[in-house]
């Protein structure tokens, strides 16, 4: 199973495996990481599964939808390297990827 | 002081069915939502997305849900309360006192939140010294805009709301549009006007910049913003607006003796009542063992605490299950003439 690495606000690393097919959010949630609130449950309609995206990792994700964009605008402190969680499916491809949560979601 | 058999806190769709609940078992009730609409989630996030999880019907939006919802409300009197928010819950002997931020008190013997994931807040700005700031020189509405006549106010945000405001406000002040990228979320119509208006001179527009910090005393003189590459601009503002939409906030409902854990209220299965006789909890905000947060799920919970509803605010008499389709009580309450 591919490894996420999620750093939380407080530089702790959290590794841990998610099965293909759930989101990096998702992969957070289930595993208690904290600092990923998903408040709309994974439907890109709030913006509190943000997280920051290491520079070489950000450029090998799928493009943003539209929306995805449109969202982060709402996010708190986004920066280039912004992706919302719930919107990076995870897959073989993935594995090893390194998100940043941000201090606070809202 | 407004008594009631029950108040709901929140108008999405499980706070409006559990309405029709209370309704149809004989007992009144009000409703509070901090939003100035009703359909909370359903409304506010996604009025146009599909939903197809809903029981016999196979497909629709959450606007038509909502519409939907409404209109099996009507045979009844129900009283909204919207753009209030409930701050405060307190008990009094058998009763609870609610408060609103507006100053209207409820005094009731039940509570039932569905509140979703909280009430919908304006977010705000992250640089510390900004909440010293509000509702004085930094704004997250428009209340009246001839305060800022004459005046430079300086706008964030990549919406309808931040555009609109944008363009109303070039006519009576010196306007500072500033946004985190080049493209705009808002209507192309508006977008275009913005663009005539900044070639025109009217609006100075800012994009690739984030508000990095704000000085003043007791009013903001001036503020810093900084763009992607490290650039940093001082701007000088009387006013600062942001439009960067609604987050869900807990708010005060966590200040209730709750138990509250991942901003979910703990209740029972049978009545969805809380650590607190009389206060329910439904709806996405409740949390059980094998908890769903569907629409579906805070249907049923709405229709539970509706029932334990009663015997606190009926104590003598017994609730009686009756179905829709065959009692004469319930259909004097929905005011169907049975032949």
């Amino acid at each position: 199973m591919p490894k996420i690495t999620y750093i939380t606000h407080d530089k702790q690393s959290h590794t841990v495996e998610v099965q293909n097919g759930l989101t990096v959010m998702e992969g957070a949630v289930q595993n208690d990481i904290p600092g990923i609130d998903a408040d709309c449950g994974g439907g890109m309609a709030c913006a509190t599964c943000h997280v920051y995206v290491k520079e070489d990792w950000f450029n090998k994700l799928p493009k943003k939808e539209d929306g995805e964009e449109d969202m982060l605008d709402m996010a708190f402190e986004p920066k280039t390297n912004s992706r919302l969680s719930c919107q990076l499916t995870v897959s073989d491809e993935l594995d090893g990827l390194i998100v940043d949560i941000p201090s606070k979601q809202t | 002081m407004i008594k009631t058999d029950a108040l709901i806190i929140g108008a999405g769709p499980t706070g409006l069915f559990t309405a029709h609940q209370l309704k149809l078992i004989g007992l009144d009730c009000e409703v509070v939502d901090n939003l100035d609409k009703i359909g909370g989630q359903c409304i506010e996030l996604y009025p146009d997305k599909p939903i197809y999880d809903i029981p016999a019907v196979p497909e629709c939006t959450g606007e038509e849900l909502t519409n939907n919802l409404i209109n099996q409300l009507k045979p009844f009197d129900i009283k909204f309360h919207l753009g209030e928010r409930v701050d405060e819950v307190k008990k009094d002997n058998d009763n609870w006192i609610v408060k609103t931020n507006n100053g209207k008190s409820f005094s009731t013997p039940n509570v039932i939140i569905a509140g979703g994931v909280g009430s919908f807040e304006p977010r705000k700005f992250s640089p510390k010294e900004c909440e010293k700031f509000e509702n004085k020189s930094i704004f997250y509405s428009v209340q009246d805009k001839k305060v800022f006549e004459g005046k430079t106010v300086t706008i964030f945000g990549g919406g309808d709301s931040a555009l609109d405001w944008a363009v109303e406000l070039s006519k009576i002040a010196k306007v500072n549009l500033v946004h985190r990228r080049d493209e705009f979320r808002g209507a192309q119509a508006t977008l275009n006007k913005v663009k005539e208006l900044t070639s025109a001179g009217k609006i100075n527009l800012l994009t690739k910049y984030q508000l990095v910090s704000v000085s003043g005393s007791s009013k903001i003189e001036s503020i810093d913003i900084k763009s992607d590459d490290g650039e940093t601009k001082n701007l000088k503002t009387d006013y600062v607006l942001g439009f960067f939409g609604l987050i869900m906030q807990l708010g005060p409902i966590a200040n209730w003796g709750l138990n509250i854990d991942k901003k979910t209220i703990d209740v029972d299965t049978e009545k969805f009542e809380t650590n607190q006789k009389g206060i329910y909890a439904v709806g996405d905000i409740c949390k059980y063992p094998g908890k769903l947060k569907l629409i579906l799920s805070g249907f049923h919970e709405g229709a539970l605490a509706a029932r334990a509803c009663f015997k606190l605010a009926r104590p003598n008499e017994k609730y009686r299950f009756e179905f829709t389709t065959s009692s004469k009580t319930i259909k004097d309450r929905l005011g169907i003439k049975s032949d």
